[in-house]
């Protein structure tokens, strides 16, 4: 295709310093977290207005070139990988918080503001951003927007798609709809606008502005820390809590390999020897939480567990976190790479779900580190190899692969929370009918009939680039961004 | 005309074989599920029955012609619940008439709405093809989120065959505060101070009362022990905190006696039009002003976020709404214009209609 008017024309929307063409520019660009995929894209535009991606937008429609909408890459599913002779368009200086309304409770951001930063802003009124995806330091709305992340403190209130209120979007075509509104209540009259585009992967276009609503900070945390034998009973004392009819506000389980790991990189001063670990952390009011917890110790205490610690300050409740949230980085500690998947399965059959992935993961010859969601069966099983090894990378794929399956056989869900993106998307008719899919494409061409937008994404089959693998990415290394 | 499908099978060749389908439910708001200018009713109460119901999972599979007192029934057997307060429970809505309407009473407040406990659906579209959306589990990012989509959907982009939801554990006690404030003023600022208090609250209600009052209804759920303090705790903050004149504790069977009335809405005089308008708090007084001609019984839900408006015509109601920029639907009153005021979105709710339904075998949306 000849890109020359195209390039000319965003030349005029562009200085050259906002609109990148040249390879060593473009190299920051080429892969997202999941860094097994790489393509470098034509050009990558930084908009610093609404306008001007509204204008990007309906250029690449004029000229049928296809583009993808990037905040801070941090994608596990490759969802922000760029597209062949395509353009990124890098929203993160759209980083404005247009309005924070503490009466209201509800915040307008441009798709480019930090997930956590959100929560730093509305601070001050003792409100925060309930969804709390790994990478929150660095991961912008608008992709939590485009994949409805997740985080651990789902289980409650919920994943992104339940917390935005409103959307301002440039569809495909470049027509720029709003729906929804400042209103819990959100779209409220007519099909659910917000649902339908929360979770779309990019297929239908770029949001704009985001309202978000809000949420009262818990005034008291208790967060307990289990320590089991095995992974079974662990698996089994998640299912004792649900069944107790307490609502925590997060329930996660680590087995050995994941807690040697978070050991060697963080101190968490997790109990040795523990084969599995379970957090609970109840979250609220307090004369209620405490009420709680006197009921979930005699749960706990009832589960098998050698020995219970519960952390009796703030500086406690953050190094137990600090443990979770970093055993994924800490991973590369024991391995020079790892893959990881999302799958869900319903929560009776966790045990089931871990038991097949030992299996699996003898059968393969590759260790598997779990550290998961129990509370809503959102398992994360890091398969460990390296990828200096011929054909190991494929080897291990070949193995989440069987963990998916397994996944939708058990009546799951191929991913919880990262989305399909590049990488699960041919394992989608594991999980879904042709019609199924067919519709959701027919639905996607009505809004983007030339496909431009985010192609290649959720559905399968299309080119893919070649797997490569070596190392993490830099900032995983650093334990900035995780793949959970 | 009127349709009644009793198997998948049946209801696929309905649709093949007509137009102008309204998919109808219970029955209960009626300018939604009442057929007009040639429609045809596609009586879906046949399709009834609950599929699946792992209380270990708190999630249930169930036709969605399923009276919601059904599940209602079997969910609290198990000690669970619909958070949101479906209303026309007993009037014999169904679980597909809640999810078309998008109808969630008080309790939505504190959890959400019937799009954040709905997590699968299978429908026939336009063409009689059945097509799956979501699934059966808690957390899934697979796929367009078309669960969400249809909430609202009002029948107008197929017909539900069966539907997944997600459950929560029941509180098991409750207690209602209901505070009195001299004017709407006090009363809207007492929510402000409340919305970023750290008291938990399942419902925070807002309803005129005589002579320009204005009261609060807050309802509290948990554990009976700690129940008493939270209360006290309540209080103590409305008095220091707000302009409150009085508070009064309801309890036990007076308190779920008072959310069943105001669920079911027989707080609305008979005859009258009914409507939903989704709003923000801080336009509350706009619309009271507007409203005062109208004189509505009305009722705010979910801290003041969403408006219930009884009025004599809804005709004069949509043109208000215009006015103050706020989209409505009707839920009971003359059929055939469900959805009032402005229509935001509506050119990416058509281009969906087009996908799902090109020939146009249910009604436009």
């Amino acid at each position: 295709m000849d890109h020359q008017p195209f390039f000319a024309a965003l030349q005029r929307i562009y200085p050259k310093e906002r609109l990148l063409t040249k390879g060593v520019q473009l190299l920051a660009y080429e892969s997202d977290a999941l860094t097994s995929f790489q393509t470098k894209p034509s050009a990558v535009v930084i908009p610093e207005s609404q306008d001007e991606v509204i204008e990007t937008v309906r250029l690449c429609h004029q000229f049928g070139v296809p583009y993808v909408a990037r905040g801070s890459g941090t994608s596990l599913s490759g969802g922000s990988l760029p597209i062949e002779n395509g353009i990124v368009i890098a929203l993160n200086r759209l980083n404005r918080i247009k309005k924070l309304d503490p009466e209201q409770r509800i915040a307008v951001v441009e798709p480019g503001v930090v997930n956590l930063q959100i929560s730093q802003a509305a601070d001050r009124y003792n409100l925060y951003y309930a969804p709390d995806p790994s990478s929150q330091s660095v991961c912008t709305i608008g992709g939590n927007v485009a994949f409805n992340s997740g985080g651990a403190h789902c289980l409650k209130y919920g994943m992104t798609s339940n917390h935005i209120l409103g959307l301002k979007v440039v569809l495909a075509d470049g027509e720029v709809v709003e729906f929804g509104s400042e209103s819990l209540e959100g779209v409220g009259v007519g099909p659910d606008l917000i649902g339908l585009f929360v979770g779309s992967e990019g297929l239908f276009g770029v949001a704009l502005e985001i309202t978000v609503r809000l949420l009262p900070k818990p005034e008291l945390y208790r967060t307990v820390l289990a320590a089991y034998n095995d992974l079974e009973t662990a698996g089994n004392a998640v299912a004792m809590v649900v069944a107790s009819g307490l609502l925590p506000g997060a329930m996660e389980i680590m087995d050995r390999l994941s807690i040697k790991a978070a050991e060697s990189a963080v101190d968490a001063g997790y109990p040795e020897n523990a084969a599995a670990l379970l957090i609970v952390e109840l979250e609220g009011e307090s004369e209620q939480v405490e009420t709680e917890f006197e009921e979930i110790m005699d749960v706990i205490k009832e589960s098998g567990s050698y020995e219970i610690r519960v952390a009796k300050d703030a500086e406690q409740r953050l190094r137990i976190w600090k443990g979770r949230k970093g055993a994924f980085s800490s991973v590369g500690r024991l391995s020079p790479d790892y893959v990881v998947q999302d799958g869900v399965v319903p929560r009776s059959h966790l045990g089931k779900a871990l038991a097949e992935i030992d299996r699996l993961s003898q059968e393969y010859g590759l260790d598997v580190a779990n550290v998961f969601h129990a509370g809503d069966g959102n398992l994360h099983p890091l398969i460990l190899f390296n990828g200096r090894e011929e054909g190991a990378l494929e080897h291990a794929e070949e193995l989440a692969g069987k963990i998916l399956k397994m996944c939708v056989e058990l009546g799951g869900s191929i991913t919880g929370e990262h989305g399909v993106g590049m990488e699960k998307r041919n394992y989608m008719p594991a999980m879904f009918s042709e019609v199924d899919l067919e519709t959701m494409k027919t639905i996607r061409r009505q809004v983007d009939p030339k496909e431009i937008s985010n192609p290649g994404k959720m559905f399968p089959g299309g080119e893919a680039p070649a797997l490569k693998m070596t190392g993490m990415h830099p900032l995983e290394a650093k334990g900035i961004i995780s793949r959970e | 005309m009127s349709l009644q499908p009793t198997t998948l099978e049946e209801l696929q060749s309905i649709v093949k074989d007509n137009q102008g389908l309204l998919p109808i439910g219970g029955g209960t708001k009626p300018a939604l599920s009442t057929a007009f200018n040639g429609a045809t009713r596609l009586d879906m109460s046949r399709l009834s029955g609950i599929i699946e119901y792992e209380p270990g999972e708190y999630t249930f599979t169930a036709y969605a012609g399923t009276p919601v007192r059904t599940i209602v029934a079997a969910l609290a057997e198990h000690g669970q619940y619909l958070p949101f307060d479906p209303p026309l429970i007993e009037q014999g809505a169904t679980l597909g008439g809640v999810i078309a309407a998008n109808t969630a009473g008080s309790g939505r407040y504190r959890y959400g709405g019937v799009r954040d406990f709905i997590i699968g659906v299978r429908f026939v579209d336009g063409q009689g093809q059945l097509v799956r959306g979501g699934g059966k589990v808690v957390k899934n990012a697979a796929g367009f989120d078309l669960p969400k989509f249809m909430v609202g959907s009002a029948g107008r982009f197929g017909a539900f065959v069966d539907v997944s939801f997600k459950v929560f554990p029941e509180p098991r006690a409750y207690v209602t505060l209901k505070a009195v404030f001299a004017s709407l003023g006090p009363a809207l600022e007492a929510i402000y101070s409340l919305f970023t208090a750290p008291n938990e609250m399942d419902v925070l209600d807002l309803e005129s009362l005589d002579d320009g009052r204005f009261g609060l209804l807050m309802r509290l759920g948990g554990l009976s022990t700690a129940l008493p303090g939270r209360v006290e705790r309540l209080q103590a903050f409305l008095n220091t905190k707000t302009e409150v004149l009085s508070n009064e504790v309801i309890q036990a069977e007076a308190d779920a006696a008072l959310w069943q009335q105001v669920n079911g809405f027989s707080w609305v005089p008979d005859g009258s039009h009914f409507a939903k308008v989704p709003i923000s708090p801080k336009r509350i007084p706009l619309l009271e002003n507007v409203l005062l001609s109208l004189n509505p019984s009305r009722r705010y839900t979910a801290g003041g976020n969403v408006a219930w408006l009884a009025v004599s015509d809804i005709e004069q109601l949509d043109m208000l709404l215009n006015k103050l920029n706020l989209p409505g639907l009707v839920l009971f009153g003359p059929p055939g214009r469900p959805f009032i005021g402005p229509r935001p979105g509506v050119s990416l709710a058509r281009r969906v209609k087009q996908a799902l339904d090109p020939s146009g075998k249910f009604l436009e949306i």
